[in-house]
Order: C-alpha cells, then sequence, then structure tokens
C-alpha cells in the first residue's frame, strides 16, 4: 500500500474515524466537536460520519463531561474526551487524577476506565498564559494514567489507536503549533505500542532526549551539530508514562552525554524526570552531567518577542550541545 | 402509608434496614476496639433512604455512592462478610482491601463505587446512564449524596446535561442537614429541590424516615427514566444519629442532645415501619424480633469472618495499577 502525507491532525481524525468504524462503542464527547469540528478543525467531517449519537457537543462543562466519560468508560462505552485546551485540566483534575487514574486499583482491579482524554499542549501560538501551557507533567505524576505526546503524524496515528483500545485512562496530549506538521502515513493498520521510545535520529556523540515538539525542535539542532562534526542520537519517548527507560538509558551509555528537551515548565517537570533516569541508568558511561532544557518557569507571555524567549529553540539546543561536548 | 406495598415486601425492608443498623453498629465497634483502620462514617439513622431507594431498583441497575456509602452498599446487594473484610483492609474485601470503608465497589450488584471526593461521583453516575441509553440496556443509575454536596458545581454541570439528553439517572440528595460539623442553612442559600428545578427537572422531596414514602417516590421516578422521561431529583429528608465520623463525639457545639433524642424517639425508620406494621396487624413483635436476630447472627459472623481473614500478600501493592 502506498505512502502518503498527511499532517498532523489528519493523522489523529484518521485514527479516531478507524476506531470508530472498528468499535461501535467509541465515541467523541466535547465542546463544538460537531458540525464545528473544534475550533482547530481536528474532528471535521467525523459528525457527517457517524452523526449526533457518537460525536457529541457539550455544554461549556469540562468537569462534567468528563465525569461522564468517566462512567461511561466504566459501563461498557469507550469514550473520547476533548478538553480544547490543555489549560482547562486544572478545571477536570478530580476527574482525571482521583476518578479515573484510581477506579481500577481503588476497587481491586474490578472496574475499568478505557477512556482517552485528548488535549493541547504547546506555546509560540501568541494564545497568552491561558492557553499555551504543556502540562503534561501534572498528569505524568499520577499512577493509573498514560499519556501519550505524538511529535509527527506518524506516531499521533499510531498511538492514538492504541491509547482507544487501551482499558485505561489516557491523557492524548497534542501540541497545537504541529497539527499542520505533515509527515509520511501507511494506509496500511499499524498500531504503536505505548512505552517504546523512537530513534528519531541514530548518532553516538551526544543523546537529545526530546518530546512532542521539542522533537522536531532536537532534529533541526542534530542538523546543525552534524555541520561542526557532532553526531547527536535524537530519541522521542512519544509517551511519559509509562516511560522507555531502557532506551534512554542505553543510548546515553552509548553516547555519554545527554540533553533532556521538552516543552513543559523545567521546574519539577517531565525533563527532571528523564534526567535522573539517564542519571541512575547510566551513571558511570557519563561523561557530563544530564541538562535539561524546558519552558522558562514563567507564565507564557503574549508578547511574540516575549513568547519566543520562553521555549526551547533549535540555536539553544545547538549551543547547549556544543558546550556539552566541549566544542 | 401505603397500603399496596405487600407485607412480604415490608419485612424484606424491614430486614435490609435491620442489617444496615447492626452493621453499623458492629462498625463502631470495631472502629472504637481498633480493629479498624481509617475513618468510619456511620449511616445509622439513615436506612430508610438507602433501602427504600435500591427496593425500588433492578440488580444490574447502577448505584454510585458517597463516603457515608456502607447503607446503599448493602441495600444494593453486597453481602456483610465482605463488606466487613474490605473495612478491615483483608484480601476477601470486594476491592481486596484496596478501596477500604469509602471506596467499596461491586459491579455484580450494580455498585459502581463509593467516593471520598464529595459530589465527586455525579459524573460517574451521570456517565452510567448516558451508556445505559446509549446501550439501550433499560438500565438506570442513581447517584447518592448529601446535602453538603449540593454546593459542589460538578452536580448542576452534570443534572444540565443529563436533562439536555433525557439520561436515566436519579440524584438522590440525602438531606441529613449537616455537612460535616456545619449545618445547612449556613452553607446553603435557596431551596435544595429548587436546583434541581431550575433546570426543568423532575424533583420530589419525602420524608427519608419513611421508607414506604421513599420507596414508593422511587418507584415512579426508576419508571419514568426507564420510559425514557428523563432524569430526577429525590430529596430524602434524613438524619444521622451519630458524628460525622466515629470521632465526632462531642457534638454539642453544632447540634443539641434534645435535637438527637428527637430524630432517634419519634423519627426512627424502624420503629416507623414496625410500628405500622404493627398498628395494621399485618405481623406482630416476635416476627420482627426474629428478623433482628437473624440479621445480627449474619453480622456478627461476618465479623468473624473479617476478623479471622488474611490481609492481602505483600507482592499485591503494585498489582492492578493498569488493567
Ligand atoms: C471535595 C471534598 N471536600 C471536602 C471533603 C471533606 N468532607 C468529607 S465528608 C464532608 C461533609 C459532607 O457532607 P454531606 O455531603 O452533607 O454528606 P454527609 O456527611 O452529611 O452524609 C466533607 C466536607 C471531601 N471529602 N471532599
Amino acid at each position: 500500500m502506498p505512502d502518503r502525507e498527511l499532517t498532523f491532525a489528519e493523522a489523529i481524525r484518521e485514527a479516531l474515524a478507524e476506531e470508530m468504524r472498528r468499535d461501535p462503542r467509541v465515541f467523541i464527547l466535547g465542546e463544538d466537536v460537531a458540525e464545528a469540528g473544534t475550533p482547530f478543525k481536528v474532528l471535521s467531517g467525523l459528525f457527517e460520519e457517524f452523526g449526533k449519537d457518537r460525536v457529541i457537543d457539550t455544554p461549556i462543562s469540562e468537569p462534567g463531561f468528563s465525569g461522564i466519560g468517566v462512567g461511561a468508560a466504566m459501563t461498557g462505552m469507550r469514550p473520547v474526551v476533548d478538553i480544547m485546551f490543555g489549560d482547562f485540566l486544572g478545571l477536570v483534575m478530580d476527574q482525571v487524577a482521583n476518578q479515573a487514574a484510581k477506579v481500577h486499583y481503588m476497587s481491586g482491579g474490578k472496574l475499568r476506565v478505557p477512556m482517552v482524554f485528548r488535549t493541547t499542549m504547546g506555546a509560540t501560538r501568541r494564545s497568552a498564559a491561558q492557553h499555551s501551557q504543556s502540562l503534561h507533567a501534572w498528569v505524568s505524576h499520577i499512577p493509573g494514567l498514560k499519556v501519550a505526546i505524538p511529535s509527527t503524524p506518524y506516531d499521533a496515528k499510531g498511538l492514538m489507536k492504541t491509547a482507544i483500545r487501551d482499558e485505561n485512562p489516557v491523557v492524548f496530549f497534542e501540541d497545537k503549533m504541529m497539527y499542520k506538521l505533515k509527515g509520511i502515513v501507511p494506509t496500511d493498520e499499524y498500531t504503536i505500542p505505548f512505552g517504546v521510545a523512537d530513534i528519531k535520529r541514530a548518532g553516538d556523540d551526544i543523546t537529545l532526549v526530546a518530546t512532542s515538539s521539542m522533537v522536531q525542535v532536537a532534529l533541526g539542532a542534530a542538523e546543525m551539530l552534524k555541520e561542526i562534526g557532532i553526531r547527536a542520537e535524537v530519541i522521542d519517548p512519544r509517551t511519559t508514562l509509562p516511560l522507555d527507560k531502557h532506551t534512554l538509558v542505553e543510548s546515553a551509555k552509548k553516547t555519554s552525554r545527554a540533553i533532556v528537551i521538552d516543552e513543559g515548565y523545567e521546574q519539577y517537570g517531565v525533563t527532571a524526570e528523564i534526567a535522573s533516569v539517564i542519571a541512575d541508568g547510566a551513571f558511570y558511561y557519563l561523561d557530563a552531567p544530564v541538562k535539561r532544557m524546558g519552558a522558562l518557569d514563567v507564565p507564557v507571555p503574549f508578547s511574540p518577542v516575549l513568547e519566543d524567549l520562553t521555549v526551547p529553540t533549535e540555536q539553544s539546543v545547538f549551543e547547549m550541545a556544543k558546550m556539552l561536548c566541549g566544542k | 402509608m401505603t397500603d399496596h406495598i405487600d407485607l412480604e415486601q415490608s419485612l424484606h425492608m424491614y430486614q435490609q434496614m435491620a442489617k444496615i443498623r447492626a452493621f453499623e453498629e458492629q462498625v463502631n465497634e470495631l472502629y472504637k476496639g481498633a480493629k479498624m483502620p481509617g475513618l468510619a462514617h456511620l449511616y445509622t439513622g439513615e436506612e430508610a433512604v438507602a433501602v427504600g431507594v435500591c427496593e425500588a431498583l433492578q440488580r444490574d441497575d447502577y448505584i454510585t455512592s458517597t463516603h457515608r456509602g456502607h447503607g446503599h452498599c448493602l441495600a444494593k446487594g453486597a453481602r456483610v462478610d465482605r463488606m466487613f473484610a474490605e473495612l478491615l483492609g483483608k484480601e476477601a474485601g470486594y476491592c481486596r482491601g484496596k478501596g477500604g470503608s469509602m471506596h467499596i465497589a461491586d459491579p455484580d450488584s450494580g455498585n459502581l463505587g463509593a467516593n471520598a471526593i464529595v459530589g465527586g461521583s455525579a459524573g460517574i453516575a451521570t456517565g452510567a446512564a448516558m451508556s445505559a441509553k446509549m446501550r439501550g440496556s433499560g438500565q438506570v443509575a442513581v447517584c447518592f449524596f448529601g446535602d453538603g454536596a449540593m454546593n459542589q458545581g460538578l452536580l448542576y454541570e452534570v443534572m444540565n446535561m443529563a436533562q439536555l439528553w433525557k439520561l436515566p439517572v436519579i440524584y438522590v440528595c440525602e438531606n441529613n442537614l449537616y455537612n460535616e460539623y456545619t449545618h445547612n442553612n449556613e452553607t446553603t442559600a435557596g431551596e435544595l429541590s429548587a436546583r434541581a428545578r431550575a433546570f426543568g427537572m423532575c424533583a420530589e422531596i419525602v420524608d427519608g424516615q419513611d421508607v414506604h414514602a421513599v420507596y414508593v417516590a422511587m418507584q415512579r421516578l426508576v419508571e419514568r427514566a426507564r420510559r425514557g422521561q428523563g432524569p430526577a431529583f429525590l430529596q430524602c429528608d434524613t438524619y444521622r444519629y451519630y458524628g460525622h465520623h466515629v470521632g465526632d463525639i462531642n457534638r454539642a457545639y453544632y447540634r443539641s442532645k434534645e435535637e438527637e433524642l428527637e430524630w432517634r424517639t419519634n423519627r426512627d425508620p424502624l420503629k416507623i415501619l414496625g410500628n405500622w406494621l404493627i398498628g395494621n396487624s399485618l405481623t406482630d413483635q416476635s416476627v420482627l424480633e426474629r428478623i433482628e436476630a437473624d440479621v445480627n447472627a449474619e453480622v456478627e459472623s461476618g465479623v468473624a469472618f473479617a476478623l479471622d481473614a488474611p490481609y492481602p500478600d505483600v507482592s499485591e501493592v503494585d498489582e492492578d495499577v493498569y488493567a
């Protein structure tokens, strides 16, 4: 079957459509998901194909429809709940962290919550402090959840299909800056297992562990590093929960240097967890401390000149890698 | 009192209430004897609500429960021995000892779990009703919560959707007057049921000490929900005899001894049903005493079972994080 190029948004839509065709229990719940197809148009066309009983517009009641998703998942359905912006996770955290994540364990394994919370992350859209955060570290903190943060259309489709088929609650982060990103997506059926990192580019001088949109940044930096003779390996964990510790540690052992790049806030962030995993597993192989690069620890500012300072860039990753490699 | 409820059913409801009462008395003893870890929120005094409501349900209908949930679980069909085992953190418990008093779940009897977040299960119950409607199963879902939970926003978000989408869910508010240690006239503006009526929802208020009244109202609401006529709200006025939790002994600063005595003496759900049965010459005292003796025996052997039961193996601590 021929491969084609799809955008990140099209890949997610295709995953949802295929899963809804495959499994009548799958349905979508959220604000403006039906005719409007969400503000980002990620779901365009699903309402036309699946109708109002499976693509359901809700009131602006994030905790309410998230909780309804939990109850529906517990009783035989497989809801995909759309949280328009990741920032609104603050509203639904009880349903995510206290309800969805805990039901299986608290019930001694008798109940389960097979559902997906789809939401966004990512700054640099001039959306200001309440629409720009990358809050995947919040949910990656909670046992019982799974957390996917894809970086390419291919990964987005394969991980979304896995998320929908998973028996557990999955929080699925889509970087809104990547919706138009194009990439090869096979027409053949495939899924991508959770907890398996992907080597996006092989190299042996330094490991760049990057997540979501930062994968593109790391790949750009790797290209620049090549010019000065540094071969960078770019690794994308693809899911922060579960986390593929093995691949991260093996890469760091091979290269002896590592930078972790992520768009969440740096303090107490995903980068801290990954850096600690690498430091623990590859300590005797490292030639330098593991470095972390995350979003600046400030509410994301509106002004473009300020906002652009808050996220790691190809240039800043390049500089950090150069320094670590002693060049 | 309605007289179309037959004797057999009345005696069954009496038995269920007596079982909850005996169960809770034992919980009190276990807790005071330091045999039960954690917290215990007793349901004593409120038995007619759980029993009247669950009597109108079928086994595969759903309930969600609260921190004060032992009565709901028993009324929906949970076994005494496995309940005690769960309360003591034993492997034979409904959740293998991982849930405890505030998280008992028993999918076999339609119990989707007690919830320690006040109001937290309103979404789950509403979602279960949505799922029942989507699957065309004919099931209904009941959401139990206290009057304190009436000030949580989640409840109103889901009531709005339940009414918009005509979901088969019944919101049962157990109005026992107190939100922990504060009377609800200090916490709650307006009328409780008016809040449900604001959504255009069918709302009723019943005497929550009268099990027949609860049952009859509930039957009506369940039938209309099954017919596709949508959700309803049932306010049951009731009272908890003990403190908010077992350790809440000095209650004088928030409610009087006279008030407690008045409810216990003149508003007791077991006495109300017992007097009605005897007053109408439907049964006599000896029948009620035998019922009580039977449930006491069941509760005693349940406690013995739980005390003897083994704790879970330590290897279970990280089991069931994921399904
Ligand atoms: C969200 C939340 N806030 C506070 C608490 C602490 N708390 C536990 S029970 C309770 C009072 C609940 O009152 P009500 O809903 O009337 O139920 P009742 O105890 O009277 O049955 C409170 C405040 C909690 N468990 N959850």
